[in-house]
């Protein structure tokens, strides 16, 4: 697992490149644990490159949801593979987490 | 074909349990949603039996082999660590698990919901996890 971050303004762009497992997810887990992250307010993660991923992988984000959404950061997932999504959709977390299309969405739902 | 893996219990050997059940079902031309689900599932299964049963112990091993029995895959995943007691599994509700920002508890609901029938044996020192996908 790969994990880049770009800042733009007040929004951190992270790029996923790889596989999301019991391994792999703790790196997420530092990522998004960094109290620097806070100071945004805006995290689109882009999934293109996100080629699979675990419940380990969705706890990362489950575990820092309320966090993000208490400091009204929001948390915009963008570019996801079919069966990439097909992962969140099984346990209903399409629902709760907000996945767009692509880039241009996830920005304009980020400042609506 | 080659139907079964051993490998010792360390996280970093998800991925070439990943790899062989790919490879194994290849031979099937399943989609790609279908394929992934399956192989999460023995994934989250796996992943239990080296962190939860066997504590990242490289001295152990898990063994998985893969069977086809008519319109069924059959997987069967075996250690000899802590057996899982299925009568303490509480599904576990997202919303609750989100408000209270916890990490796990939810890999056995994605297997429960994957896959046809999930059963957990043990007897003397192994347990046996068995795991079936109609495929037809």
């Amino acid at each position: 697992m790969k994990i880049t971050q770009e800042i733009k303004e007040s929004t951190v762009i992270m790029t996923l490149d790889g596989e999301l497992d019991a391994s792999s997810s703790v790196i997420l887990d530092e990522e998004l644990s960094d109290p620097e992250i806070m100071k945004y307010s805006k995290i689109l993660v882009d999934c293109e490159k996100l080629n699979y991923i675990s419940s380990a992988g969705l706890g990362v984000f489950i575990s820092h949801l309320q966090r993000f959404e208490d400091a009204q950061i929001k948390l915009i997932f963008y570019n996801m593979q079919d069966k990439v999504r097909n992962v969140f959709e099984i346990l209903g977390l399409d629902l709760l987490m907000t996945i767009v299309s692509d880039y241009e969405e996830a920005r304009t739902v980020s400042n609506e | 074909m080659n139907n079964s893996i051993r490998v010792n219990c360390t996280k970093k050997n998800l991925k070439l349990i990943r790899d062989f059940v790919v490879e194994y079902l290849r031979a099937y031309a399943l989609s790609d949603i279908i394929t992934n689900q399956i192989v999460l599932a023995v994934d989250e299964i796996c992943a239990n039996l080296i962190i939860h049963a066997n504590h990242e112990n490289p001295d152990k091993f898990i063994h998985l082999a893969i069977h086809q029995q008519k319109e069924m895959l059959k997987f069967e995943i075996s250690d000899n660590g802590l057996a899982f007691q299925r009568s303490k599994y509480k599904e576990p509700n997202i919303e609750e698990n989100i408000r209270m920002g916890k990490k796990g508890g939810v890999g056995i609901a994605l297997v429960n919901r994957i896959m046809d029938k999930v059963e957990f044996e043990s007897n003397d020192s192994q347990n046996v996890c068995v795991l079936y996908k109609k495929i037809k």
